[in-house]
Parts: structure tokens; sequence; C-alpha cells
């Protein structure tokens, strides 16, 4: 956690920017706040499957799950491989952190080609009826939020390379886990909804 | 400008064209959020203007049908996402660092962001007048299946630029409760516990909290709409096993706690005040602190009582009626307590008071009515008629812009250093007590007698009421002269303000007016006791006296 904990501004000099060290508060808030939007998705798509008439479109027999269980499996080992990356980090041994981080991001990566391939071999669209749109839109949305993810786990893996990288930012470090746990959860709950509740 | 006489005589001269670029400093993006927000509201108000003046006859005699559309949604658009919400971040921002002793928000350029992001979404707002065929004119809740056409076919329409400023204003929104939340819980100043806490933060606190939970709700609703707009899906389009009543839960499972979003802010004001100018400490505190979070939880859960007549089952409007009346418990504590604040106090009548005094009455005003609405079998005979029209104008402007003004008289002095003028000051609060009461109260007598809202001609059995209506209108039109006058000289040339001109208690007011930069800087008093010990004797931090003895050696020598 910070070191110092923010007496009302210790280092008047440095100004605005300075104020103590809330990311971490600041982006847990966020993330309860993004979880909502999921939530709002999850409802929507439960609502209208258990409401409607036909939920496959015609010539669809239901989804494949062989390849989305394999993603799965990667997703959630991403998430201990993490926090090994983190554990060694705490350890201050930076070449493992980074070695373990790469493979975090190389797994996300992995993930999103998975999900590519599955997306090009369907042979429905986003306007094929409320199961393609809502399709569609709970795995694509989700998987902005790994590309984010990644996107982040890289500016994390090149600041640990500047010197004097990580004082006083941490926090960055933390962060980007705990978004890449959140996107596991989620993705667990999609799995479920989406995968498994084919009935 | 303004001499700022301050704590520290190094500090330069602030010009004030900081208030047109980018700053970081809360109490600038304060004052940037308020004026740009009253720029929209004199939009919004002139929409309000054309809308009554079409109904002051039965014939659609003053503009086109379509285009009376446009107005009413662009009307309610405008009032809400750029005006009540900016208006109500400017007071966060000026008022949440001050009274918690922090030099400034937690996440200073994230605050600016979050302001610059106004201007960008009201630009895409009001650049919807011109536009093929015009503004959104699905009303300002956006429900498909109206929502959803685009008979010109193209990809700018009028309802997806819509679409894309609400989506916008949400990310602003969001961007800002995360800088309040954060500040509130991580920077207070030394010994105010959240049971010291002035009941600004507070309520401040509960609306926040109600933005990260509602918010992205309405944003995930509203960015299906934009696909079924714009790409062909069907999440709303019944033909493609769409179910447009799914939308209307995304939008009122945020909407309605918006409305709690704006009124509990205005409640902290209340709060605030009826203790200054009763001269007695705050009635009830605790619970009027605690009563803030039931609203919170219950306001979660009361969204179906908008849609008793969109199809929903019975046991789900029985349920939403029941957690509906049960929010009437937390308010009336809070109403309760600012009676019994008011009770055998020495009340001053100034300016702010009486907005406070006026926005209560037609709170309770609204209270009733809103009891009413939520019983269903009422909610039915008067949904989408005048009723609901004038319950929730009552609401909005006859309560919380009033509370909104009171503040704004209030904290005046504070972050300008200069007196507004009473004399002003209590012309446009008889201008706008009359005013919101004519025009809104023959809305409730026009809803029971089955006048439908959104119409531009009506029966002429309800003129007699319209006229009223339109009257009330106008002088309301009429009040924000004296406010804009008032605001405009006496910050130019106003007496100047001494550090706690109503002999106040709180944070902000054992600060130099205006506040410098970092407010307190290092030196961050300790409190020592709860907020408003008025006719206590109690001082609210350590070394007071010795605080304000320097402050007023200061306002000498200046």
């Amino acid at each position: 956690m910070t070191t110092t904990t923010p007496q009302p501004l210790a280092d008047h000099g440095a100004g605005h920017g300075a104020h103590g060290n809330h990311n971490l508060t600041g982006f847990i808030i966020f993330l309860c706040s993004e979880s909502v939007i999921f939530l709002a998705f999850f409802s929507g798509y439960a609502l209208l499957k258990l409401s409607a008439l036909n939920w496959l479109p015609d010539g669809v027999e239901g989804l494949e799950w062989r390849t989305p269980l394999i993603n799965t499996v990667v997703l959630v080992s991403s998430s201990g491989t993490i926090v090994l990356a983190e554990h060694f980090k705490a350890k201050e041994k930076i070449w493992l952190f980074r070695a373990f981080w790469l493979l975090t991001m190389a797994m996300g990566s992995y993930f999103l080609y998975g999900q590519a391939l599955e997306w090009s071999g369907l042979q429905f669209g986003f306007t094929s009826g409320t199961f393609g749109g809502t399709f569609y839109l709970l795995t694509g949305f989700h998987g902005l939020h790994v590309a984010t993810g990644i996107l982040l786990m890289g500016i994390m893996l090149i600041k640990s390379f500047l010197p004097g990288n990580y004082v006083g930012g941490e926090q960055g470090v933390q962060a980007t886990s705990l978004f890449w746990h959140f996107v596991d959860v989620i993705w667990i709950v999609l799995f479920l909804l989406i995968y498994v509740w084919q009935g | 400008m303004t001499t700022t006489p301050s704590l520290h005589e190094d500090q330069p001269q602030l010009s004030w064209t900081r208030y047109l670029g980018f700053s970081t400093d809360a109490k600038v993006i304060g004052i940037q959020y308020i004026v740009l927000a009253f720029f929209f509201f004199l939009i919004g108000g002139f929409l309000a203007m054309i809308i009554r003046g079409e109904l002051l006859t039965p014939p659609a005699d003053l503009v086109d049908r379509t285009v009376y559309n446009g107005l009413y949604t662009m009307h309610g658009t405008i009032m809400l996402f750029l005006f009540i919400f900016p208006v109500l971040n400017g007071l966060n921002n000026l008022l949440i660092p001050t009274m918690i002793g922090a030099p400034d928000m937690a996440f200073p350029r994230l605050n600016t962001a979050a302001f610059w992001l106004v201007p960008v979404f009201g630009f895409l707002l009001i650049a919807s007048f011109f536009v093929p065929g015009g503004p959104a004119y699905s009303g300002w809740w956006s429900y498909p299946p109206v929502s959803i056409q685009n008979p010109l076919g193209h990809l700018i329409s009028g309802q997806s630029l819509w679409l894309l400023a609400v989506a916008l204003s949400g990310v602003s929104s969001i961007m800002g409760a995360i800088n309040f939340v954060t500040t509130i819980l991580r920077m207070r100043a030394p010994g105010m516990s959240l049971f010291r806490m002035p009941v600004f933060c507070w309520t401040a606190l509960a609306a926040q909290s109600l933005q990260l939970i509602g918010l992205p709700a309405l944003t995930g609703g509203a960015v299906m709409l934009l696909f079924d707009l714009t790409v062909g899906t069907s999440f709303y389009r019944p033909e493609g096993g769409g179910d447009p009543v799914l939308y209307q839960h995304f939008f009122w499972f945020y909407s309605h706690p918006a409305v709690y979003v704006i009124i509990l802010p205005v409640f902290g004001v209340f709060s605030e005040l009826f203790p200054v100018y009763s001269r007695k400490p705050l009635f009830g505190y605790v619970y009027v602190c605690l009563a803030s979070f039931i609203i919170v939880g219950l306001g979660l859960i009361v969204w179906v009582h908008h849609m008793f007549p969109s199809g929903v089952t019975m046991w789900m409007r029985n349920l939403f009626m029941f957690t509906t009346m049960l929010i009437a418990v937390p308010t009336g504590v809070k109403v309760f307590a600012w009676l019994g604040t008011l009770w055998r106090g020495k009340i001053q009548l100034t300016t702010p008071m009486l907005f406070c005094l006026g926005g209560l009455i037609n709170f309770v005003f609204a209270g009733i009515t809103g009891i009413m609405l939520a019983t269903v079998p009422i909610d039915i005979h008067v949904s989408n008629t005048y009723f609901v029209v004038g319950h929730f104008h009552y609401v909005i402007y006859g309560a919380a812009v009033m509370g909104i003004f009171a503040a704004i008289y209030h904290w005046f002095p504070k972050f300008t250093g200069r007196m507004p003028y009473e004399g002003l000051g209590k012309l446009h609060f008889v201008l706008t007590f009359i005013g919101a009461n004519l025009n809104f109260l023959p809305m409730h007598p026009l809803g029971l007698m089955g006048m439908p809202r959104r119409v531009s001609s009506y029966d002429p059995e309800f003129a007699f009421w319209n006229v009223l209506a339109s009257l009330g209108a106008f002088l309301l039109g009429v009040s924000i002269i004296p406010f804009l006058l008032n605001m405009i000289s006496s910050w130019a040339r106003g007496p100047k303000a001494t550090h706690n001109p109503w002999n106040a208690i709180g944070l902000e007011w054992l600060l130099p007016s205006p506040p410098p930069v970092e407010n307190f800087e290092e030196h961050v008093p300790t409190v020592i006791s709860r907020p408003y010990g008025y006719g206590t004797g109690l001082p609210l931090v350590e070394h007071q006296a010795e605080i304000e003895r320097q402050l007023i050696l200061q306002e000498a020598s200046a």
C-alpha cells in the first residue's frame, strides 16, 4: 500500500496532482460502478431470453462450447499468474514479475484470439434477433474490457523499465490486477449465462 | 478585479481569465460549472416560454406540432443534463473541499476533464436543432418505439445526437462522482469523523453513490437503443423479438434515482441553512445524515412506479407502490428535523432563508402529490397527464431550483468575496415563489380533468388553468432578470464580504473570502465537535478564536 498517508498536503510546492494517493480508492469505486453496466446487460439478456418465443434464429442449433471453455480456462488461470506476478513484485524480484506479467498478457491475448476465432465461425450476426444482438453485445463488451486490461498491463510493463518506475505509482499495478480479476469474474458469469444456460 | 485578502500575502493576484481556460482548481471549476449551467438554463427556459406560449390558447397556433415535440423533449433534456446536474456539480466542487478542509478534489485533472465534457455534449445537443429532421422528439425519456424511428435514414439524426449527448453526460457524471466520493471518504480534516461532517457532504455522498450505481444502467440501455437506431439490432424491437419495456426498466432504474441525485444535495442545503438562519443546532443531526442513505437504498427499488400502465404484473405494481410510499418515511424524518430546527428559533428572513422556506413548502406539496401518484389506481388514472407534470415541476423547480438559488445566495460571498444585494434577492424570491406556484399548481386540476401532457392543442374547457399556468411561466421568465442583475453587479462591485457574513459555523467560514487556491493548505484545523453548534458556544475546531482573530485582522488591514 502507500507508504505515506496523505497528511494534508505535506509537499505544497508540487501543487495540484500531488494531493496524496487516492488512485486505488477511486479505481475501486470505478469498478463497482462499471459492474452495474454488466449487471444491466446480464439482466436484459435474462429477461429477453425468458420472454422469447423463438430464442434461437432459424438454422442455429445453439452455441458450440469447446473453444469458449478453453478460453475460460486460460482466462481464469491468468488471474492466477497475475497474482504470482504481484507476489514477485512484492519480493522485489523484478524479472520474475515481468515474466509472469508478460505471461498474463499473452494469456489475455490468446483469449481475444479465441474469441475472434469463435466469432468468425458463427452463422449469425448481431442483427439476428435478440439472440444475436445480446450475444455480440455481451461478448464484445467483455472483449473490449480484456483488450483494455492488456493495454493497461502493457503500460505497467513499460513503466517497470523506467528509472524510479513505481515510486509512488505502485497503485497502478494493483489497480491493473484488480481490473483483471474483475474481467475474469465477469467472464465466468457471462460463460454461465450464455454457454451453459442454453436450454 | 477583486483584491484577495488571504493568509498568504505572497499569493499572486488571480485574473478572471482563469475562468475561461482549463483549470484544475476545484473552486474555479465550480464557478465554471455554475455559470455554464445558467447559460443552458436560459436556453431551456426559453424553450419553456415557447411551450407555455403555445399552450396559452387551445389550438396549435404558435409552432408546428412536430416542432412542439422537439421543444418539450429538448426542454427536459437541457434542464436535467445541462442545467441541474452541472449546477449541482458546481456546488459540490465549491463546497465539498472547503467544508471538509481539503485543498482540492482527490483527482483534479479528472475533475477538469469531467467539466469540459459538459460544453462538448451541450454543443452536440444544441447542434441537433440544426440537423435534418430537427432535434429528438420522443420526450426526455426517449421510449422506443418512437425513439428508434429514423424516417430520414441519416446516421446523424436528432435522436442519435441526443443519445450520444446523454452517454457523454453519463461519462462526465461518473467521473465527477468518483472524484466526489473519493474526496469525501479520504480527504476530511483531522478530527472530522463521518458524524462530524456537514450534512451537505452527507447528502452529496449519498447522491453521488446513486450516480455510481444508477448511471451505468442508463448508459447500457442507451447504448442498446443507439444500436437499435443505427445498426439495426432488435433489443427493443418487438418484430425482432425485442422488448420495448426493457428500455423503460433501464431508463427508470437510473432516472428515478436521478431525482434523488437532484433533491438530496438540496436537502443538504436546507440542513445547512436552516440552522444558520434560525440560530439553533440542526434538530436530529444523526437521523438526517442516516435518512440520506435510507433514501438511497429505497430510491433504488422504486423505479417501476413510472411503469404502472406499461403492462407490468400486479405483484410488481403492489410491491413498488409499497416501496415508493416507504420513501416518505426518511423524507418525513428530514422535514420534521427542519421544522424542529425552525421551532422557536431566531428566524432571520434573509434571501437564502426565504428561498429555503419557499423550497420547503413546495417540497412538502410535491411530496403529497408524490404519495398520490404512488397509489396504483390514482396513478393509472392520471398517468401521462398534467398532474404528473405539475408534480415533478414542484420537485425540480419548486424545491430543487429554489434550494440551489438559496445555496448560491448563501455561499456567494464566500467564493466571490462580494455580498449579493438583498433587495434584488428578495424581489427574485417573490417572483420565483409566486411564479412557480402560479405555473405549476394549475397543472394539477388540469391533470385531474384529463389533459394529457405533450400535446400542443387542447380542449377549450382546459383554457382557464392553462392561461394561469402560462402567466406563471412568464413570471418565472421575468424572475431570472433580477437574479442575473444581482449576480453580475454584486460580483463586479458589490460590498466586500467578510470571512463570515452570516455568522455561520463550518470550516468554509474559517477561510478568507474568497478562499486561497489551496484552502487551508497545510494549516487544516482539527475539528473537535459536531457541526451546527449554534447557540451552544462550543467551538468547532481547535484554536478557533485565534483563527478568527487572524482573519479579522487581515480584513481590517486589507
